[in-house]
């Protein structure tokens, strides 16, 4: 059976309930769905941001997501999964990413979630630039190596 | 062959895209990298770190040895931040 697989990259905003209710009205055998929605943070002090921006790469973004997804339908018994990335400018408090993963059991979709949400962290291309409080900009977003580790504990 | 660049390589090079032929001599994306270093100052400043400029040939992953022979895009960034 193919698994329904929804991956969008947009600049939009996305409505969670509404991505949840699409997905687990595709088969009544649905028994969990897993969803992680990932939102642009302010912070604090020094540090605080009045916005960011999204860059990606448009066609890779929709075909790595695409081939983790693929991966994931084979390691997981999954009945659908979406993925939605914005680009563009957020501010604090704005959806940025979206993963649902749909199963009939819950432990398959929690895995699938967070091996979805490890893998876009690191491997998907996008790249976040950061504005302060007084509109001038703070630089780019340097990569964490503890994604890196959070992504590496997946590899079989 | 076309070759995109993103985030801090981008605004380093002054460019988004742009089309190079380079000579048979550059066969891995390494490279590519070294030849388009030659080009100038703001080749040099972007791809002053090397083992922190990812590659992708035809939009999939690729490590620095990678044949770029038949590629039609070849794009460099910086490690990704997304998510």
């Amino acid at each position: 059976m193919t698994v329904p697989v929804t991956i969008r990259i947009q600049s939009d905003d996305f409505d969670i309930a509404a991505e949840i209710a699409a997905l687990t009205k595709i088969n009544t055998d649905i028994g969990a769905v897993v969803s992680f929605s990932g939102i642009c943070r302010g912070g604090n002090g020094p540090d605080a941001i009045a916005a960011m921006t999204l860059e990606h790469y448009p066609g890779m973004a929709e075909a790595e997501i695409g081939r983790h997804v693929a991966e994931a339908v084979t390691r997981w018994p999954l009945d659908g999964v979406t993925v939605i990335h914005r680009y563009g400018r957020v501010v604090p408090g704005d959806n940025i990413v979206l993963v649902l993963a749909a199963s009939k059991h819950r432990e398959a979709a929690f895995q699938a979630a967070e091996f979805l949400m490890d893998y876009l962290k690191t491997s998907a291309p996008f790249w976040k630039s950061e504005e302060r409080g007084d509109g001038t900009n703070a630089g780019w977003v340097e990569a964490q190596a503890h994604d890196d580790n959070a992504a590496a504990r997946w590899e079989k | 062959m076309k070759v995109l660049y993103f985030a801090w390589v981008r605004e380093r090079i002054g460019k988004a895209e742009e089309t190079v032929e380079p000579p048979a001599s550059v066969r891995t994306v390494s490279d590519l990298m070294e030849w388009l270093v030659a080009r100038g100052e703001e080749y040099a400043n972007a791809f002053a770190s090397p083992k922190t400029i990812r590659a992708a040939i035809d939009r999939t992953h690729v490590k620095g040895d990678a044949a770029i022979a038949g590629a039609r895009e070849i794009a460099f960034f910086p490690p990704m931040t997304g998510g």
